[in-house]
Order: structure tokens, then sequence, then C-alpha cells
């Protein structure tokens, strides 16, 4: 018997846990994939939002802000990659400008610091490469940057650390009310708890029907991406959006923390909500965006397709029709920002339903960055790759990755299972080549560390094999 | 201090140092990234290497084995599982491996052959899903010949690079069905004998101009979506052909592999994506040379051994303060040249220009021109993008000029 299930792996899941295992609980978190953050979570902007564009007294609003002041420590602690690079909303035409002081307003109601509009000059001294027709912008110094499915796998990670647990492959089909707990089912296995949070993502408002709750509904709308070289990082320095329209904030020119460039995302309402298909008219309207000047796009490295969680009300949906059963939906832009904000939201709400929380002693907040290696010194590296010669084998060459780490990330919660498991702890496979050289040789380690069969390893779990067989069985 | 560095095991590395060898050299190391001397080579178990080299049709493999057998023969240290990191200027060279750690090597002179990279599926924007069953060529031949696994067993080739010319085959031979090859430009980029031995030997349709518009399948591949291009390359929506298969291979170019040339601030050419050189194959950075697919991507590697050679023996001389330059001479070239290598001639002797066209062309002259006055003239009955070409530019040629143009000509 859990104290409290978690339904979905993704940031809010993985945010939830993390701050959950500080305390004394038996925590466990179920997700249908073969890995954490492969929802929205795996494919957005990656931006920490300042907190100006939700509406004042909204859910987004609130958890925005404080979701934002709360992650710089929350990076620092799992040793992820943050950069507080500041954001810019360009303006066009005396619309946009319009616009823009209305977001200023709005950001200083919702209290965002520093926040200024800048004229033309300002703004071309900051962005050389803005597009010349800019005339003004929103200057956000607090915006940052973080990669979202990093952030998830190391709060998870923490989480399990702290001795959360994680069910892969488990599919909620079944929930059932028993006196004082839950009975949670997939297919194959069965989970009880006391307290049950929904933070399904796309499908939180399936997951929200079987207990009865039909109060909210959600909608994915689809997301285009594409991911430049990182010899284009540095075209900007700045995140920078368009001006918002209805459909939301516009496809916006940011670095990455990795150092790319990202262009994207469309803005597309669907309603298969496993559609993340990449489309011509997509990349038409990516290759469109004028923000920013000569944007090298033959210099892609890849193109990529999110959904984002649209919810019914307009606004995050944090609610509960049953005792001891929460839901969180609709969890859209800005919900990577308000991920740690939305985690103390519910912890306030399970406290309401009854959950005792009693702060664990040994609770350890750190979780060593999956980057310790590639920043040590070369006397640090020196004498790791002498205790151990796996660092000392570079299996991905466009991004120098050994063997070492990805050993590593197989063996540290939560392991890798499959290539592209590998590729987001690790970036091996994720450079110029897209694994072209390395991705054999990354079979073999998976294959020897997990030890299963080279034939079963496969890109993303699921049917998603990489190979049909040996050589001469096609005969 | 070492003499001599070359970066990189396969066919140019090795030729260059035996070549440099042969010119007195001794303090030589090869640095090699794989866990086996023979580069590429290693995984192209068909035949057809050698032929302009030895007369014989050689396996990859074998091939290299000739080359391989004497750097064995003469005791020419290398190291292997060793990835260099980092190039300077001033030839400090930095790598890591299992045994050493990091370590910094300074060179007299240094020999790029990193060899090249294919282009990704990313590179392409192809509409669609991301499911698994999709490979370069490359990576297919690497699973099926070393790994001894299938990719796939329903294929679809997009490309016409040789490498899926010969995987088009190789997954024939081992039970696949392959259905197409599909090309973008309306013309193979592929040698003329790999598109009879390869695709025709064995019935399958080349489908030039012609691409891939969408992938499909959620977690493996289970189609393409194809239609024919116009003349602008772009996709004729009404011509969009569904077929269904499990494997999309691509073969749709090679980069050389120039991330260490860029850290040392080596001149790259924006066409080959290889340093520019002069007639040594040495780059911008003096005492910095180049060979092999890292300088440009070649069609046969006989072609490779021919200008490792080159490099290896004008390391040589510089390390030996024997390499001497007493002219400048640029090499340009018209729209359908795309490339000339070398790129430039600081020394006034016979010299074998290498040239790639950008389309193909019947009944041309090349001519090399000094300003309005054709000084050299050559006829030739066809030229296509796929087969490099070569001139003999005489050292007379050179006197008193800083420029020459590499022109074609139709008659």
């Amino acid at each position: 018997m859990y104290d409290v299930v978690i339904i979905g792996a993704g940031v809010v899941g993985g945010m939830l846990a993390r701050t959950l295992s500080a305390y004394d609980l038996k925590i466990c978190i179920l997700e249908k994939e073969n890995d954490v953050a492969m929802g929205a979570s795996k494919a957005n902007s990656g931006i920490v939002h300042a907190g100006f564009d939700a509406k004042e007294n909204s859910l987004k609003a609130k958890l925005n802000v404080r979701g934002a002041e709360l992650m710089p420590q929350i990076a620092e602690e799992l040793g992820v990659k943050y950069k507080n690079n500041g954001s810019l909303v360009v303006g066009f035409n005396d619309e946009d400008v319009k616009t823009i002081k209305e977001l200023y307003d709005r950001g200083c109601k919702n209290g965002v610091r520093r926040l200024r509009i800048i004229d033309q000059d300002e703004l071309h001294e900051l962005e050389p490469n803005i597009s010349d027709k800019a005339i003004c912008a929103l200057h956000a110094p607090t915006g940052a940057i973080i990669c979202p499915y990093e952030l998830t796998i190391a709060a998870i990670g923490n989480a399990m650390d702290n001795g959360a647990e994680l069910k892969l492959n488990f599919e909620v089909k079944k929930i059932q009310e028993h006196d004082g707990y839950w009975e949670i089912a997939s297919d194959k296995d069965t989970v009880m708890s006391h307290y049950v949070v929904n933070a399904a993502g796309q499908y939180s408002d399936a997951v929200a029907k079987i207990i009865g709750d039909n109060s909210f509904t959600v909608h994915p709308r689809k997301g285009e991406y594409i991911l430049l070289d990182k010899e284009c990082g540095g075209l900007v320095s700045h995140t920078v959006f368009r001006t918002p329209t209805a459909m939301g904030k516009g496809i916006l020119v940011s670095p990455t923390v990795d150092g790319n460039l990202l262009v994207g995302p469309t803005s597309e309402d669907i309603s298969d909500k496993d559609e993340t298909s990449t489309t011509i008219e997509g990349f038409r309207k990516l290759f469109d965006a004028d923000t920013v000047k000569n944007i090298p796009f033959n210099k892609t490295i890849t193109s990529f397709c999110g959904l984002r969680s649209v919810g019914s009300t307009g606004d995050f949906i944090i609610s509960s029709i049953k005792r001891g059963f929460i839901s969180a939906g609709g969890i859209e832009s800005p919900g990577l920002s308000a991920s740690p904000a939305i985690a103390e939201e519910i912890i306030d709400m399970l406290g309401v339903h009854g959950l005792v929380l009693c702060k664990k002693n040994d609770y350890n907040p750190y979780r060593r960055t999956a980057h310790w290696f590639r920043e040590a010194s070369v006397a640090a590296k020196n004498a790791t790759i002498a205790q151990n010669h796996a660092y000392g084998r570079v299996i991905c060459r466009c991004e120098t990755v050994t063997e070492g780490e990805i050993i590593e990330a197989i063996h540290t919660n939560p392991g890798a299972r499959d290539l592209d498991g590998i590729k987001r702890r690790t970036r091996a496979q994720m450079g110029r080549c897209q694994g072209g050289f390395c991705m054999p040789a990354i079979m073999r380690i998976l294959s020897r560390e997990l030890d299963i069969p080279y034939e079963s390893i496969s890109k993303s779990g699921g049917g998603s094999d990489v190979i049909c067989g040996r050589t001469k069985e096609t005969l | 201090m070492t003499d001599l560095v070359i970066i990189g095991g396969g066919p140019a590395g090795m030729s260059a140092a035996l070549a440099a060898y042969e010119s007195g050299i001794r303090d030589i190391l090869i640095l090699e990234r794989d866990a086996a001397l023979g580069g590429i080579l290693q995984q192209c178990i068909h035949n057809g290497f050698g032929l302009h080299k030895f007369g014989q049709e050689l396996t990859g493999p074998e091939y290299a084995w000739k080359y391989e057998k004497r750097v064995h023969e003469l005791g020419i240290p290398y190291k292997l599982n060793t990835m260099v990191l980092d190039i300077t200027y001033n030839k400090v060279i930095t790598a890591t491996n299992a045994e050493d750690g990091m370590f910094e090597i300074k060179a007299k002179a240094i020999i790029l052959a990193m060899g090249c990279r294919e282009r990704p599926k990313g590179a392409l924007n192809i509409a669609g899903t991301r499911p698994a069953g999709i490979y370069s060529a490359g990576t297919a031949q690497k699973l099926v010949n070393i790994e001894g696994y299938m990719p796939g067993k329903n294929v679809v080739i997009l490309g016409s690079g040789d490498i899926g010319l010969i995987m088009a085959r190789r997954m024939t031979l081992e039970g696949a069905k392959v259905q197409a090859v599909c090309e973008l430009m309306p013309y193979s980029g592929g040698l003329a004998r790999n598109i009879e031995q390869c695709l025709n030997d064995f019935n399958i349709p080349l489908k030039l101009s012609h691409t891939v518009i969408e992938i499909h399948g959620k977690e493996r591949l289970s189609g393409v979506t194809i239609a024919k291009v116009d003349d602008r390359r772009k996709p004729i929506m009404s011509t969009a052909e569904y077929i269904p298969c499990d494997t999309l291979l691509l073969s749709v170019g090679l980069i050389p592999e120039n991330e260490l040339s860029k850290s040392a601030d080596i001149e790259l050419s924006s066409v080959t994506g290889g340093a520019v050189v002069d007639q040594d194959r040495q780059t911008s950075v003096s005492g910095i040379f180049a060979c092999g697919n890292v300088l440009h991507v070649h069609d046969l590697v006989d072609f490779v051994s021919d200008e490792a050679e080159i490099a290896g023996k004008c390391a040589a001389e510089y390390i030996n303060g024997e390499k001497c330059s007493n002219i400048s001479v640029n090499l340009k070239t018209d729209g359908r040249i795309r490339y000339t290598v070398p790129q430039r001639i600081t020394q006034k002797k016979d010299i074998t220009v290498y040239f790639r066209v950008s389309d193909v062309f019947r009944n041309v002259r090349i001519n090399i021109k000094n300003g309005d006055k054709t000084v050299f003239s050559k006829k030739k009955n066809k030229v296509a993008p796929g087969e490099m070409e070569s001139i003999q530019l005489k050292a007379e040629l050179l006197d008193g000029v800083s420029e020459l143009n590499l022109e074609l000509e139709e008659v």
C-alpha cells in the first residue's frame, strides 16, 4: 500500500514526486511509456517564463511566477543546466506596441520583477541579429531557459534516490475506490494507494473520467520545432518571442542550454492525442519566422513536434471531486515554469484531504549532475579514467560522450532502457550525425548492461525495435 | 615533440603515414578513434576496390590490409580507441583514450585524415513521425556486415549515393525486399558501375527526380510517401504515392568531418566542406595537411590513397624544411565546375587538378583560362557529379599568373 501514487512521469508528476519524497511517504509513479518525460515534457520550448503572459489572478499567473522563482535553486540541487538569458517580446507595429504595453502592465501586476519596454536602438544593441523591422520590445531579464526532459529525469531520479518507486509501461486502465484507499490497475499489474494524483498530461481527462470526473477535458495543440546545429546557437542570446496572439506566444527563436538554436513552435489544434508528426506546412511556418534575421535553416539537425495539453477552462486545472484523488490537467505553457509551484499547490490540497506530512531526516535534495564528467578538470578526468577505463572510451564522437557516461545513464535513477533514453540523458546520438556512427555501439552497451539480447533493444520501447533479426535468417 | 601526427587510421591516414615513412620520417603517430585500423573500409565487404591502384578487384578489408600490413611491417606507431578532442593552430593535439587518459602531443606537422560522416535524416526536414527503422545507409551497412543483424526486411532507399546503391544490393542478398531507390536529382550521385551492378542486376527501380515527402508509423516505420519533384526540386503533390515498408535507408550525402579543423582555425571551403589546400594538400595553417574524405568526398578509395601519398610526402618535406613556395596562383571555377582540389598553387611544378561538376554534361571541353585567354583545353564525352575528373596542369602555365579559371564549355 502506497501513501501516494502519481499517474504520469512528466514534469508535473516528477516535480511532485520529488517534493513529496522529502516527507516520510511511500510514493509510486506510474508511467505508460518505457521512459519518463515522454509526453509534453520532452518536446517543448524549454523556457522558464518570467510570468507576464498569464492573466492576473489566474492559477497560471500565480504558479508561473512562484515556479520561476523556485526554479534556479531546484536546477542547482538537481544539477540541471539552467540559464538566465532573459527574454524579449518583439513588436513590429502599433498593434504590437499596444499588446506589449498590456503585457508590461500585466507582468507588473503578476509580480514579475525588472520588466521594461525598450526601443529599437536598445533592442538592436542587445540582439544585433533581430529583424530590422522590429520597433520595440518587452525585455524580461528574469526569463530563463532549461532543458525540460533533463529537469524531469533529474527530478524523478532524485525522488527515486529518496525512496520513490517508478513503474514504467504501466498504463492505467482501471481505478477503483475502496474504503480509504484506491486500487489502480493496468492490464498486467495492480497497485494500491491512499492518495492518487492524476498528472497524466494529455490523458489527464481520460484518467479523471475513470473515476467519474467529467469536469474538464484536455485537447492537444501541436507545436512543431526545428533544432539547429550548435554553431548557430549564438545567433541570439535572449529568447525572442513575437508579440502574442490568441493562438499563443507565436514562434520563438532561442538558444538552448546545450548551445543549439531552437525555432518553434507552430500552433495547431488537433484531436488525436498521439499525433506528433511534423508537416510541410509546419516547416513553412517555421521558415517564415521573422523576428530574427538570416536563420540558417540549412544547419538543421532535426525537427520534432510536441503536444501542449490545452485545458477546457483556459487555466491550469488542479481539482478534485473525490476525497484522496486529485487531478492536474490543462498544464500547457507555462507548465514547465510553474511545475515546482504546481507540486506545492497539489501538496497543499493533499494536506486538506488528510495526507500527513512528516519531514524525513535523511532526505537529500541533491543529485549528482549528469554533466559531472564533462565539466571536470583534465586532472579529475584522468583520475576517473585511471579508475574506470570506460570514461576514456569516446562512443559518441559528435557530442564527445564516453562509455562511462552511457553506463552511468543506464544505472542511475531513472535508468535509461532504450536508445532514446540514452540520448536524452547523455546527448549521445544527439549531435550532427544523429547516431549514425555510435548507435550500434550504444546498442551493445545497453544489451550488456541490462543483460538483454541485442535484438530486443528498442528506440523508445513498445514496438520500436531497431533490428528485425540476425542476418541469413530472412533468407 | 612528435614529427608527424596523423589523425585517422583509415585508408587516407595509413597511406599518408606510409608515404611520410618512405620520405624518411620515422617519428610518426597515427591516432585512430575506432578499435582497428582501416576506417570505413572495414565494413565495405563488397569488391571493386583497388582497380586503379593495384589492378585487382579487392574487397574493402583486403584493400585496407595491404596498407595495414605495411604499417605493421614498418613498425609505424598508432593508438587505437583514441579520440582527438582538439587541435590548435600551433599544432598541439589533445586526445583521450582508456589507457593514457587525456593527453597532449605537440607535433611538427599534422595530417588530417578523419574522413566524413553521412548526412542524417534530421537535416532533410522530411515531414511525418519519428519511428524506429530509419538509418543512414552506412549505419545499416555496419549493422549487417559487422554486427550481423538485419535492420529490416522491406526497404526503401532515399538517395542514390554509392553506399545507398551498395546497400540496395546487400539487403537484397540478405533476403530483404528493396522496393525502390529514390533520387531527388535527375541523375544519380553514384558511380555508373554501381547503378548497373547493384540496382539493374537485381531489378531494383531507380526513381530519379523523386523524394520521400512523409514518414509514417508510430513505433516502427510503417511506410513512406514518395513523390516526383519538379525542376526546382519541389514535390509535385499529385504524384504522391504511399509505399508500405519497415525500413528507410538514407544515402543523401557525405559531409567531411572538420570540427577539429575549425578548432585549429583552418580555412574551409563552403563547397567541399573540407579545407582549402595547395598542391601539397597543405591547409591554410602551415604544417597542417589534409587528405581523403575529410578534404573532399571521393568516389574511389584508390584516389584517396593517391591524395594521401601527396600529403604524406609533402608533410615529410615540411618537417625536413624542404617545402618551398615560390608562386601564388588561385584556381577559380565557374558554376558548372563545383570545385577543384587543390584550390591554390604555391609551387611551380606539374600538378594534377581534381574537380567535380555540378550536373551531367555531354560533349564538353574543360578549359583553363588566364583572363580571357584559354591556355589549356581538353575534350570529354560525358561528365557527371558522381565521378571525379582530373586534368594535368603543366608547370609552364603557372608562369606569372595569380589566378586561373577552370571552365566547362558545352560544344
